[in-house]
């Protein structure tokens, strides 16, 4: 199989909104393209080939050699993107009549090559392949290749596709390797399952249902004594994976994220599996959100960035103690073992997550609402017995967010959704009034919601969106400023990358007030005032 | 030959060509509404055309006086000698071929050079001036065969039979073209229609292009009817997948058929799933070979990427020149207006 059908797999995953549509995109591949390419295939959606082996600069050099040097500025300034206006415009030598590459003849091709020789070597393919499959080739060779779909999604179709637990699939995920042909052996029934032999893998993390429905809070409030009740931080849920084999801090998804905190892995001097938080902390306060995002997306993580933004792990379980798998073990000789284990190990950068008494849930919501550092998102509270078990299990963990802050704010864009949305007006975009110096009002756009609402508001949302449209941007529309959201969120935290100069997190709609004037909506210092990551003195 | 405000007027003959507003005499050379308006006194045109005009316009619209003349037939006015010659853009399109004292011009209207079931092949003459468009003359633009980009739709449909597959496509031309080419890979399934493609398919086969068994998207489904038409394809005018009309269909895999999904990001501005890249006019290498064909020392570029052409003639020696016509909207473009909810968008909704 070729590049060719590759290409045409990306192109309609970009183009795909639909979490089962791309799955069974995915599905189709695994299905039905041969070794090795399958699995170059999987390693490119999964994010583990990334080739540099030829600078941008390259390809314009090369389509330069060919094209008229204005005809080519015209159709990049209309094209936008320069690597897609290489792939349309390339023009084939004529009589080349070779079979485009497979996916992994160019793997191989351009491990092997030295950069003198990548030139050619792309040249030749370009000539061999169609625009799609030229782009493909481009942003796999540039390293600029954009997939619409993440790795766990990647790991959740080859999981439907084989019917094993996607589970199962991320705990032998880091003990293979493109092109993965041990894994597909084992997924199609024909091999033994890989063995991950000591490299560090990621455990699918156990996680929480909101705790909403009356008969669960009843549950709860009926045996108190049966559970238990930590603070839920708000920072980056972490696995921490450590021992003879390497160490790995991996995201909520199974992403390795060691890479982006190099002193977190410096202190992971022991052999275990940890469950945890990973929080920017100064002085033993844990501060928002939103310095932590700081360390997020860097491709180089300097002493200064380390320095203003530490960071720490907050543990919340002990999965695996050496090789010893705890997580069949209850909750109470897991947090037993967790304790002693950090007595023992004390490591730099980690602390152990505060067990929180309380004598029932109104007691304990006592203390969440009291608790308004912006750094608690509310109450995490587990089952006393539960085990550790993938994925979100009902019943054994709740969580329990504190109460969300409210606006009234004013609709003033709104946007078409994707997918099942595509024919409603579902995102919207609304502002506070701001007061200028000469005294006039202004509207400032200060966030933007997709959910809260039902489908019945949808469709009256839409419709008002429709009738009542002042201009069009694309899919975005910009409505008459008369229609009041009821918009709640979790916390308001200062920000210089919105023009408001605040951010909001989870906002979504509460209510819709189609009874308020939008004079009476509420003012930008009303939401100024909810911030929570003021510095001092201001 | 002239340029005025109202497009291309031919001074010794005393008639306009494809004029944006009512005239006294008028030649149309297809039916695209961007050329063919109501209200001019007299018409001439292919039959084809005629008949397209007619049935967009009503008989009473279509021009007072219609003077249909064939393919390769002639009439001469004032001295001036009017040929027509098939121009492959839609059924009836044509190159209006204009004599006088000697010298030839050849306007092209819109053409494509593409193989199309629905009409007569483009058929080169030699002339001393080529008006052209330039809608896609810039050298990003190859379109792929038509045939393989109905491959790609029904390999989707194939894929995903729980789902409705709707094809945007313009109401003259591209819809029927899109239908042939189904019929021709094997699809005798129903084709299902919007309203406001319908009329111009009845139309199509009533002028002798077979298209198979056409049906209409049922209409006055009840509140909380269960979607419809899982596993068929529905044609639909440009945009009508945003359009509350939409929501009746199963989860819709929207599909553009046009010649701008070639470049990403104008299909991913148009929220579609599965951008067909299917055009009525000529590509980059269409309209450079055409030209070459024609061997025209003078080329009339009429809207579009006139920049990128005549750059691009002026390299082979061809002498360029830009009429900058106004009102030239191209039809695959995104082109009919969202109908409120419950109505169907009307036929020739691009103004």
């Amino acid at each position: 199989m070729s590049v060719q059908a590759f290409a045409d797999l990306l192109e309609r995953l970009v183009f795909t909104p639909g979490r089962n549509a791309k799955i069974a995109l995915m599905r189709r591949w695994f299905a039905e393209q041969p070794d090795p390419d399958r699995g170059v295939g999987l390693a490119a959606l999964t994010g583990e080939l990334a080739f540099t082996a030829a600078k941008p600069m390259v390809i314009r050099e090369l389509v330069e050699s060919r094209v008229d040097k204005v005809l080519l500025a015209l159709s990049h300034d209309y094209v936008g993107d320069l690597a897609e206006t290489v792939a349309l415009i390339w023009p084939q030598r004529e009589g080349v009549n070779a079979p485009p590459p497979s996916l992994s003849e160019v793997v191989e091709g351009l491990e092997l090559a030295s950069r003198a020789e990548v030139p050619a070597l792309m040249e030749g393919w370009l000539d061999t392949l169609d625009a799609g499959g030229r782009l493909a080739l481009i942003k796999l060779v540039t390293g600029g290749l954009r997939v619409g779909a993440s790795a766990r999604l990647a790991k959740t179709a080859l999981a439907e596709w084989s019917g094993q637990e996607v589970g199962e699939i991320e705990e032998v995920w880091h003990g293979v390797a493109p092109p993965y042909i041990p894994l597909f052996r084992w997924l199609e029934g024909q091999g033994p399952r890989p063995d991950a032999a000591g490299a560090p893998v990621f455990r699918p993390l156990m996680l929480a249902h909101p705790l909403e429905a009356p008969a669960d809070v009843a549950a709860v409030e009926a045996n108190p004594g049966d559970w238990r009740a930590e603070w839920k931080w708000d920072g980056i849920r972490v696995q921490l994976t450590a021992g003879p084999g390497g160490r790995r801090m991996w995201s909520r998804t199974g992403e390795d994220i060691s890479g982006a905190f190099p002193e977190i892995a410096e202190a992971m001097e022991f052999h275990a599996v940890l469950d945890g938080e990973l929080l920017v902390i100064r002085d033993g306060t844990v501060a928002p959100f939103s310095d932590l995002q700081q360390r997020l997306n860097r491709k180089v993580i300097g002493p200064k960035l380390m320095r203003d933004y530490p960071v720490a792990v907050r543990l919340y379980d002990l999965l695996l103690d050496g090789e010893e798998d705890l997580r069949a073990l209850p909750f109470d000789a897991r947090r037993a073992r967790l304790e002693a284990w950090y007595a023992r190990h004390a490591p730099a950068r980690m602390d152990v997550s505060e067990m929180i008494p309380f004598t029932g849930l109104d007691h304990l919501s006592g203390l969440r609402d009291t608790a308004r550092a912006a750094s608690i998102e509310g109450l995490m509270l587990k089952r006393a017995d539960s085990p550790y078990l993938p994925g979100r299990v009902k019943g054994l963990w709740w969580k329990w967010k504190r109460a969300p802050l409210t606006v009234d704010a004013v609709l003033m864009y709104a946007q078409r959704g994707h997918g099942k949305r595509s024919s409603y007006y579902s995102d919207y975009t609304f502002g506070l009034w701001r007061t200028n110096e000469d005294g006039t009002r202004e509207l400032v756009p200060v966030g933007k919601a997709y959910s809260g609402f039902t489908d019945q508001e949808l469709v009256m949302l839409d419709r008002w969106v429709r009738n009542h449209t002042t201009g069009r941007f694309g899919p975005v529309r910009e409505v008459e400023k008369a229609f009041v959201l009821e918009v709640i969120f979790d916390a308001a935290q200062l920000s210089s990358r919105h023009r408001s100069g605040v951010a909001m997190r989870f906002p979504r709609i509460a209510r819709l007030r189609p009874d308020k004037p939008a004079e009476e909506a509420d003012a930008l210092e009303t939401l100024m005032a909810m911030v929570e990551n003021r510095p001092a003195g201001a | 030959m002239t340029v005025t405000p109202l497009g291309l007027y031919c001074e010794p003959g005393n008639f306009f060509i494809d004029p944006s507003r009512p005239v006294e005499r008028a030649v149309i050379s297809h039916g695209h509404a961007d050329h063919a308006r109501p209200g001019h006194k007299a018409v001439l045109a292919t039959p084809d055309t005629l008949a397209i005009m007619r049935a967009r316009f009503g008989e009473d619209r279509a021009g007072d006086v219609q003077e249909p003349l064939r393919y390769g037939e002639s009439v001469t006015r004032n001295g001036v000698r009017i040929t027509l010659l098939p121009a492959g853009h839609v059924l009836g399109s044509a190159q209006i071929v204009l004599e006088w004292k000697g010298s030839r011009i050849v306007v092209s209207g819109d053409y494509k050079r593409a193989r199309d079931p629905t009409c007569a092949p483009f058929e080169p003459m030699e002339c001393d001036v080529f008006v052209t468009e330039a809608t896609f003359a810039l050298p990003v633009f190859h379109h792929p065969p038509a045939e393989h980009e109905i491959r790609r739709l029904l390999d989707s449909v194939a894929l995903f039979p729980e789902r409705a597959h709707v094809v945007g496509a313009y109401a003259l031309g591209k819809t029927q073209r899109i239908i042939a080419l189904l019929r021709e890979a094997g699809w005798d399934r129903p084709v299902y229609l919007h309203g406001a493609v319908e009329k111009l398919c009845t139309l199509y086969e009533s002028l002798g292009v077979p298209l198979g068994d056409l049906r209409p998207v049922p209409k006055g489904l009840k509140r909380g009817h269960p979607p419809i038409l899982a596993g068929e394809i529905v044609i639909a005018p440009p945009s009508a997948e945003s359009t509350p009309w939409a929501r009746r269909l199963a989860d819709p895999v929207t599909a553009a058929a046009s010649g701008w999904m070639t470049v990403r990001q104008r299909a991913k501005l148009r929220g579609v799933e599965l951008p067909l890249i299917v055009s009525d006019h000529a590509d980059w290498d269409e309209l450079l070979a055409t030209i070459e064909e024609v061997r025209a020392p003078e080329v009339w570029v009429t809207h579009g990427r006139d920049d990128a052409l005549i750059h691009a003639l002026s390299l082979r020696g061809v002498r360029g020149r830009a009429l900058h016509l106004v009102g030239r909207e191209d039809e695959e473009d995104e082109g009919a207006p969202e109908a409120p909810a419950g109505t169907e968008v009307p036929a020739g909704a691009a103004h």
